[in-house]
């Protein structure tokens, strides 16, 4: 055991820190375009969006150590994203690095590390969520194409999106219903697919029900064999991993409830003197701090080439139940206040707790449910037979 | 950057596991604790001849000078045991005498508790609830002869009835300092107490007129360079909680472990019980509990030697965290076990004893919540 970094390692850490005080000037003086025209084009330069991609497909080749330095500098340096085409870098690019042809790599990575594609994730439908294997949108094999017809919904981003990867039923087989699925990556704007918003409890569209009517969809667009496309999405989602970065984020989010707190009254009395919310705050440092060391052990064995184990169901289990508790604690503190909205002049910290208290079930349920995440622990880790 | 074990660590685990496993099954943990003593001499001298109790204690005083992280891994298999042997109290007295002797100090006591010749352990209880060196009140008074004599009571003190050195925060003029009396001195009397966890021997211990003489206090008048007597004292404490830690780490373990071997193996409605959601998230839960609290609890361990201005944070969080997860693997694992989990006869009992006992030593988690809030700015 050492927690120190090896000498490369901490030169690497002293490049990103370089880097970034160089080339990150403090947030109120970044501008609109700061992020599209100066700060994309200089980290791709660097090679860090896809860092963790093979330098042969235009990644950087940066190992698992490289990566979670990386990513913890950025965090704690506020930086803003590596790239724009959020699912292409998290799933969409390791999907096709695994599983894509070289002409299906060359064409779509460069537009994803460049920011220039925006992709979207059709796996959901209205029927089914958590069993995401019991999925219906069709796609029949007519030639050298596939017509697709069905729907799919929670969209995230389908409305600002150039593509979708999409999982479709190829064939119905009652025993086996993982090896009918196949996967596709379908253009938005190809004829047959409509979009249609829908309005969040927070007030946003920020997903959409998507309908396929008669859309074809070459067979060149088909990201592995037919009928792989549930190894495919395992694989993408592998890479979703619940990494230390986290942890930068949460301690400060941690620090402005703190803070909160500080200059809370409750009961007529300095909210910091009453002991439960001293200590769930204590509690929220303590589980932050675990999720860490949980998020190094993880580290450790993928070092000694394990690869990512459920294990990172742990940090995501308690990353979900402190969205809610934080979010909760932020509005509790605030009393009366907590009903108002940002504007309000009572309202502090222009609306974040508010927000929070809002917003929790993107990270809670959009990320897969607290209930499947234990299923995959009981019976994954702890091999209780299956459901 | 490297959060696993080492080969050698790994070794001692497996060793000590192998060891445990055909000289102390449950069975043996019954049978010694349900004996008048609640000790047995026989198994004590055979974990010294393997030196566990001189682990941690420095090669040139005779012991295997190892870390602290690899007595964790040791107390780790001793917990999953329920090894009902002082190598905790006695772990920790050593290392009270490390921290706070003079070379001569240690090069007197040391070599005897790293033989088992001696056990020791900590007496800092003075309220049933509180071992901050602020409460210590037992008053060690300086006499003409530069003899210091001690008077007070020290109510709850784990394995006295066993021990025969007793390391005691005393309250001096110059602040809380540590002595070291051996139990038969006179003076001393000891009240075993009837425990829940019989593995666990309890007793108070009363100075009436106990004489020491000047070489059996601590250290000098002054705290080491840069340091206060209490600063010791709460390195000392941090190491004691830490090591508890890692017995509870192990006995968690043990214990989830029955209840996802029973989870699997009960049939009922025509399904093993661990099918049952009921069933099946509450032991996600738990192990994400555990694995949680090992986490912080390796890293505390690690702090203790390596970074010693982060350990006593790492060690409140370990030990908060320790504290809700054995509570909760040990009442769940009986109802997971249903009526048989009620019994003498099956061993969930064992260690949901084990987790009261765990709990309350060295501070339970509001106590320790309430230490990380005040280190944390609040
Ligand atoms: C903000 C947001 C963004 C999203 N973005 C996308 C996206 O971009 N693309 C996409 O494809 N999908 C997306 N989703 C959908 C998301 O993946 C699903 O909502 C999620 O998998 C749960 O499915 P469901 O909503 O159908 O709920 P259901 O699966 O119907 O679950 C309802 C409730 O039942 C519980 N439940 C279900 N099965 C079990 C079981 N076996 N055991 C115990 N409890 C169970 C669940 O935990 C949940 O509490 C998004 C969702 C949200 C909220």
């Amino acid at each position: 055991m050492d927690f120190n970094l090896s000498p490369e390692e901490e030169a690497f850490r002293e490049e990103v820190r370089d880097f970034l005080a160089e080339n990150l000037p403090p947030k109120h003086e970044r501008g609109t375009d700061f992020l599209q025209k100066v700060w994309l084009p200089k980290v791709r330069e660097k090679r860090w969006v896809g860092f963790s991609w093979p330098r042969e497909v235009g990644g950087g080749g940066g190992s698992v150590m490289q990566q979670a330095i990386l990513k913890e500098e950025m965090t704690r340096a506020q930086a803003p994203p590596l790239g724009t085409s959020w699912m292409g870098l998290q799933w969409v690019g390791p999907g096709l690095i695994a599983y894509g042809t070289e002409e299906q790599q060359q064409r779509f990575l460069p537009g994803i590390l460049d920011s220039e594609v925006v992709w979207c994730t059709g796996y959901s439908e209205p029927h089914c969520g958590s069993d995401l294997a019991a999925i219906q949108c069709k796609a029949v094999r007519e030639g050298d194409s596939y017509t697709v017809n069905g729907q799919k919904i929670w969209t995230t981003l389908a409305m600002a999106s150039d593509w979708i990867i999409l999982l479709v039923r190829t064939s119905t087989d009652p025993d086996d219903k993982h090896a009918g699925i196949t996967c596709l990556l379908v253009p938005m704007d190809a004829e047959g697919v409509t979009v249609r918003p829908i309005k969040s409890m927070s007030g946003v569209s920020i997903f959409a029900e998507v309908f396929f009517d008669d859309v074809r969809v070459p067979i060149a667009d088909r990201l592995g064999r037919q009928g792989e496309g549930w190894q495919v999405t395992v694989m993408a989602l592998a890479n979703e991993r619940s990494g230390i970065s986290e942890v930068e984020g949460l301690l400060r989010s941690l620090d402005r409830l703190k803070a909160l707190a500080k200059s809370s009254v409750r009961g007529g009395r300095p909210a910091l003197e009453d002991p439960d919310t001293r200590r769930k705050l204590a509690r929220m440092e303590t589980t932050i701090e675990s999720m860490r060391f949980n998020g190094l052990r993880a580290l450790t064995r993928q070092l000694q080439g394990e690869g990512p184990s459920s294990e990172t169901s742990i940090n995501k289990l308690h990353r979900t139940t402190l969205e809610v508790e934080m979010g909760e604690l932020g509005l509790l503190l605030q009393g009366n206040a907590g009903g108002l909205m940002r504007g309000a002049e009572p309202v502090p910290d222009g609306g974040r707790w508010q927000r929070m208290a809002l917003s929790w079930p993107e990270l809670v349920i959009g990320g897969g449910t607290p209930n499947i995440q234990k299923n995959i622990i009981a019976e994954r880790i702890l091999a209780l037979p299956k459901d | 950057m490297n959060f696993g074990f080492t080969e050698e660590q790994d070794l001692l685990r497996s060793e000590a596991r192998k060891f445990l496993a055909e000289r102390c099954p449950t069975s043996e943990v019954r049978r010694i604790g349900e004996e008048q003593t609640g000790f047995c001499s026989k198994l004590w001298s055979e974990i010294a001849e393997l030196g566990w109790p001189g682990l941690a204690i420095a090669e040139d005083q005779g012991g295997a000078g190892l870390a602290w992280l690899d007595l964790v891994v040791l107390l780790e298999e001793a917990g999953r045991y329920l090894l009902p042997l002082p190598l905790l109290s006695t772990s920790v007295a050593a290392r009270a005498i490390r921290e706070a002797g003079t070379e001569r100090q240690k090069a007197s006591w040391l070599p005897r508790l790293a033989t088992g010749a001696q056990i020791g352990t900590l007496a800092l209880y003075e309220q049933i609830d509180a071992a901050e060196a602020e409460h210590t009140k037992l008053q060690a008074c300086r006499k003409p002869s530069g003899a210091w004599r001690l008077d007070g009571e020290k109510v709850l003190v784990p394995d006295a009835p066993q021990a025969t050195l007793f390391v005691v925060a005393v309250r001096t003029t110059e602040g809380v300092r540590f002595a070291v009396v051996p139990a038969d001195s006179p003076g001393i009397e000891v009240e075993a107490f009837p425990t829940m966890d019989l593995t666990k021997p309890m007793g108070a211990v009363r100075f009436s007129n106990v004489e020491i003489q000047d070489d059996m206090m601590l250290g000098g008048s002054v705290a080491p360079e840069g340091d206060s007597h209490t600063a010791v004292y709460e390195r000392v404490v941090a190491r004691a909680t830490a090591a508890l830690c890692a017995e509870m780490s192990g006995a968690a373990e043990a214990n989830l472990q029955l209840a996802v071997d029973y989870a699997k193996e009960r049939i009922q409605f025509g399904a093993p019980i661990g099918r049952y959601q009921g069933v099946k998230h509450p032991l996600a839960e738990m192990y994400q509990a555990l694995e949680s609290f090992k986490s912080l609890l390796y890293y505390a361990a690690w702090t203790l030697d390596e970074r010693p201005e982060e350990a006593l944070r790492y060690v409140s969080m370990a030990k908060a965290l320790g504290n809700e997860c054995v509570i909760r693997i040990g009442i769940d694992a009986i109802q997971i076990h249903g009526a048989v989990g009620y019994t003498w006869e099956h061993d969930p009992q064992l260690y949901l004893k084990r987790s009261k006992w765990s709990r309350a030593m060295y501070g339970d988690a509001n106590h320790h919540y309430d230490q990380i809030a005040s280190m944390g700015g609040l």
